[in-house]
């Protein structure tokens, strides 16, 4: 690549050498921090946002330079690659989220580890999966390298050219960033010991580097178009007047929209559809790292418009620099993030502009190479291991520290692939090529992946040869022929096919040489591919395993955590056989944590472990050596039955029978609950009852003691004493007879409560004037209230509307009131105010005294039976029944009685009766 | 198998969001309008503000599918009428 394509100021290479390491140094910074805030359980990457912006990975160098490279040489191609997953995205809430939640039940960690959990845990399929990852996503690593070393090429000008011819090879940069690299992302992703699942420092530094960039780009688009230019039109305008570029914008070019590529176009689109949810580094951040199932809602559309924002400025940037470069520096457009505000004096902004780059390629290289490390690791070379005994050498050691060198080993060579790829074929093609090549690759996952996850049928088999299929067939129409382009190997096969046949010729299979040879490869290894994964799934029923896992997949949203799940597993195992294993991959205090969780869940220490702490421990353990490794780890250890199809359905019976028992359980006590709930409301309301009966009970022997005791004493004197003067005699008789009298209105009054209660009251009910009866009233205890020193007041109308009641019970209210006020008025000085008015729906009566009034504490409590107001020892004799046989008399003809608040002494009492009432109120 | 003690079945909780039918729909519409033959009718010698359409028209529908999946998933609920709501699913 030519370096610059102007006399450019160019900078010094320890500058930007040391502003990338400063740059990589703060996303480290930023890294720790996350992950010391998730240790302290306040984790920083728990937002819809973060987890959108972590997505963003997707934009790699091969947006942040290739994107413009594309536009200059073919206008409108640039976007499929970013409609695709717009496309893709809004079925994340469908699909996405039942990767997370199949992924986070079963404690998955990779791609790999997903499809070969699905198909019975096979180790075979892992490593497929994963040699497929590998070889498809070296070349894609050499582009990112690519990317950095030729953006650095770019800035420092030819004196720090990397790679060039001559220098030794401790002077390429490309090898130092790879190396570089390889140190930050081990320092990154297995910087811990307990091998977790997640990587909360690495999601925070990479949604940090997305902002970066696309600010980055922003950046430079907004420059360019509004500080060079005089915005996008002026842009076009002057870009029309060039050759060729008038047609740029046009569907197919000058040729006319017939010749345009619909065939690719929708290839393109399809490809990133898939590419971005079974990319190692997507499903790293998509389904691995995701924290919550309810962020997809959100990200599904914040991270399309991050694609949205991050590609409106490619094509002002394309056609501008070929504005100011001249047509012909369209092959050079890969750089014109950098050489356009270079060539402006902007070192400034083309400095931001590379560490924009370095942001893309070093957030892609770094999540990808995690993601396909512990691929490497649990699926290749712990399965070796295990196959060769070497783990059982070393039994008893903690393996964690194993587990950690390998990834950081495969780390270091997952790069060094990239680069050796990158020396190979990397100077043939352009970035966009490369980078298809391993789209195409992963796409190979698509059928197995989506299909076992909503087709039951699907069996090791057809995943096995769908896959192997699929990659053989993509191996030979699209790596090969990179190759061969690359000059690495020979490329008459390419036009001749091997040994001269030419139906087999890579891009022309079967002589079908219409379509582009992306196009062509992505139908016929995609052809290949389901047709064997359908054709196999259909030609052998599946195994017990195999039937048992597709069920766990495709019913994931079925299944909550609960005990009533089934565990697919038969046999024994000794719990510190269990445990030792635990210990060694997932280390002690995790350990006895799953297990402390079972004791509590089971109950009992069993001597045996059952299934369930079983499929505990396993799920644990393939969080860290991957299902396939858990698998045979645990078998190695326990005495297991084989599960045949038979067992699975009976496991499946069982655990149905469980769900329906544990339903019926739920209904039962939540029905108990309530009934015990009610049980216990009414016995505090019978306890409330028993002692007002018992209040009832002493108040009325009480009464009834003080006039029995009188006439008792009375009466002894009369027959004790003979003689007794005739004077003396009728005194005694007089008081005999008031207080006989006093005892039958109390028994009356009694009766008549008694009588409301039940409902058995009679009640004559005609057309009434309540301002007569309480005249009426008035009249007739005015003596009583002299007698006590108190003066009634009367304010009422002479006549008020008729109401429906009982005369004889709203006397009875009355009088009750009045007799009452009456007791409590001073000595002295007393006043009894009653009123009566009428309005439009009733009459109100008040009846107000200037007594002490009722305290605070007996107002709520004043119209209960039996209560009266006051103390005991000092208030004034009555039953405590006249206000509740008052209110019930209120109350039955539709009005209402309370107590009025009064500021200043006395109390008032007052009942209101509607002309209209309601309903008569059912007695009581 | 043996389970000493039954946990009630806590069922799945009601996952609130954009309906299943709904969105395969929005992504229906937009493989259709990305693609061929639709994608012909943007293909005109015409100038929007001054810029070419067919890119313009690319965008504009971009962010108009945006714009829909972002009203379809933030709304909260399912679109009414896609789906009879189960009881007591739409608290």
């Amino acid at each position: 690549m030519t370096p610059t394509l102007t006399a450019a100021p160019v900078l010094s290479a320890p500058l930007v050498v040391g502003v990338a390491i400063a740059y990589l140094a703060a996303l480290f910074a930023v890294a720790a921090f996350a992950d010391r805030r998730a240790r302290q359980g306040r984790s920083v990457i728990g937002s819809a946002w973060i987890y959108a912006l972590s997505l963003a990975v997707y934009c790699t160098a091969w947006t942040y330079f290739g994107s413009v490279g594309r536009a200059a040489t073919t206008g409108v191609w640039f976007l499929p690659i970013y409609l695709g997953p717009m496309l893709a995205m809004v079925l994340a809430w469908v699909v996405v989220r039942k990767m997370v939640r199949i992924a986070h039940s079963y404690r998955i960690t990779s791609i790999a580890d997903f499809i070969a959990a699905r198909y019975g845990k096979s180790p075979l399929v892992a490593a497929v999966v994963t040699l497929i990852t590998v070889v498809g996503i070296v070349p894609y690593i050499a582009l990112q390298l690519k990317a950095v070393s030729s953006g650095f090429a770019v800035l420092t000008g030819p004196a720090g050219a990397a790679g060039g011819a001559g220098a030794a090879w401790w002077q390429d940069g490309t090898l130092l960033v790879a190396l570089a690299l390889a140190v930050f992302t081990i320092l990154f992703g297995t910087r811990h010991l307990d091998s977790a699942e997640r990587h909360e420092g690495m999601v925070a530094a990479v949604a940090a580097e997305s902002l970066v960039k696309l600010a980055a780009f922003l950046a430079v688009g907004a420059f360019v178009t509004w500080g060079v230019f005089d915005g996008m039109a002026d842009i076009w305008a002057r870009a029309q007047t060039l050759p060729g570029l008038h047609d740029l914008m046009r569907l197919g070019g000058a040729e006319g929209s017939a010749s345009f590529g619909y065939a690719q176009w929708f290839s393109l689109t399809l490809l990133s559809m898939l590419s971005v949810v079974l990319l190692p580094r997507q499903f790293q951040m998509m389904v691995v790292e995701c924290v919550d199932e309810r962020h997809i809602r959100r990200a599904a559309w914040v991270f399309p418009a991050y694609l949205l924002a991050i590609n409106i400025f490619v094509l002002p940037l394309a056609l501008g620099g070929m504005v100011l470069f001249g047509a012909g520096s369209a092959s050079q457009a890969e750089t014109f993030v950098l050489t356009l505000p270079l060539s402006q004096g902007q070192t400034g902004l083309a400095l931001f502009a590379f560490v924009g780059g370095l942001s893309a390629a070093t957030g892609m290289l770094i999540v990808e190479t995690i993601a396909v490390s512990t691929m490497v690791c649990n699926d290749l070379v712990m399965p070796t291991l295990l196959r060769l005994g070497a783990f059982r050498a070393q039994a008893g050691g903690d393996l964690t520290g194993l587990l950690l060198a390998i990834r950081r080993a495969a780390i270091v060579g997952v790069l060094l692939l990239g680069y050796l790829y990158f020396q190979v074929a990397g100077e043939a093609y352009a970035l966009v090529s490369i980078g298809l090549i391993s789209f195409a690759a992963v796409a190979q996952f698509a059928p197995a992946l989506f299909g076992g996850m909503y087709w039951r049928g699907a069996t090791r088999l057809g995943a096995l040869g769908g896959l192997l299929g699929g990659f053989l067939v993509w191996a030979w129409t699209l790596m090969l022929p990179s190759v061969a382009k690359s000059g690495w190997i020979g490329d008459a096969f390419l036009t001749h096919g091997p040994f001269g046949i030419a139906a087999l010729a890579p891009e022309r299979l079967f002589g079908l040489a219409a379509l582009d040879n992306l196009s062509h490869s992505l139908f016929w290894s995609l052809l290949a591919n389901v047709s064997l994964y359908v054709g196999l799934s259909l030609w052998r029923a599946p195994s017990g395993r195999e039937a048992s896992q597709a069920l766990l997949f495709v019913d994931v949203f079925a299944r909550g955590r609960s005990a009533a799940d089934p565990i697919f597993w038969r046999g024994r195992a000794r719990p510190d056989a269990l445990m030792a294993l635990a210990r060694r991959l997932i280390g002690p205090e995790a350990a006895a944590q799953i297990f402390a969780a079972h004791a509590h869940t089971a109950g009992v220490a069993d001597p045996t472990a059952d299934a369930r702490l079983v499929d505990a421990v396993e799920r644990r353990i393939a969080g860290a050596v991957g299902a396939a490794s858990a698998r045979v780890l645990v078998a190695a250890v326990a005495e297991e039955e084989p599960l045949g199809t038979a067992d699975v359905m009976e496991i499946l019976d069982e655990a149905s029978q469980l769900r329906v028992y544990a339903r019926a359980l739920e209904e039962k006590s939540r029905s108990l609950e309530a009934a015990s709930a009610e049980l216990s409301d009414a016995n505090a309301q019978l306890r409330t009852l028993d002692e007002l009966k018992d209040d009832f009970m002493s108040s009325v022997t009480h009464e009834l003691r003080t006039p029995l005791t009188a006439i008792r004493a009375l009466s002894e004197l009369m027959v004790d004493a003979p003689d007794m003067e005739e004077a003396q005699r009728e005194e005694f008789l007089r008081i005999i007879v008031a207080e006989s009298e006093r005892l039958s209105r109390l028994v009356d009054q009694v009766l008549d409560m008694a009588k409301i209660e039940s409902g058995h009251a009679e009640w004559h009910a005609v057309d009434v004037d309540l301002a007569a009866v309480v005249r009426d009233a008035v009249t007739a205890t005015r003596a009583l209230a002299q007698a006590r020193g108190a003066e009634i007041e009367l304010a009422a109308p002479s006549t008020v509307p008729p109401l429906k009641a009982d005369p004889d019970r709203l006397t009875q209210v009355v009088l009750n009131l009045i007799s009452n006020a009456a007791k409590f008025v001073p000595a002295t000085g007393g006043r009894i105010a009653v009123q009566v008015s009428a309005d439009a729906d009733g009459v109100e009566v008040r009846v107000a005294d200037n007594g002490p009034g009722v305290p605070d504490e007996d107002r709520d409590t004043i119209f209960e039976k039996f209560r009266q107001g006051g103390d005991a020892l000092t208030r004034p004799p009555g039953t405590g029944l006249g206000l509740p046989i008052s209110r019930r008399i209120v109350d039955h003809f539709g009005g209402t009685m309370w107590l009025e608040q009064r500021q200043g002494s006395g109390a008032c009492f007052a009942f209101r009766l509607p002309y209209r009432p309601k309903k008569m109120e059912e007695t009581p | 198998m043996t389970t000493n003690r039954i946990e009630p079945a806590t069922g799945a909780a009601a996952d609130r969001g954009p309906s299943p039918q709904g969105l395969a729909a929005l992504c229906g519409a937009g493989v259709l309008v990305f693609n061929f033959p639709l994608l012909m009718v943007w293909d005109a010698d015409v100038s929007v503000l001054g810029l070419p359409l067919l890119p313009v028209a690319l965008f504009a529908l971009w962010a108009a599918l945006i714009a829909a999946l972002a009203f379809a998933s933030e709304r909260g609920g399912r679109a009414p009428g896609l789906r009879p709501l189960p009881p007591g699913d739409d608290a």
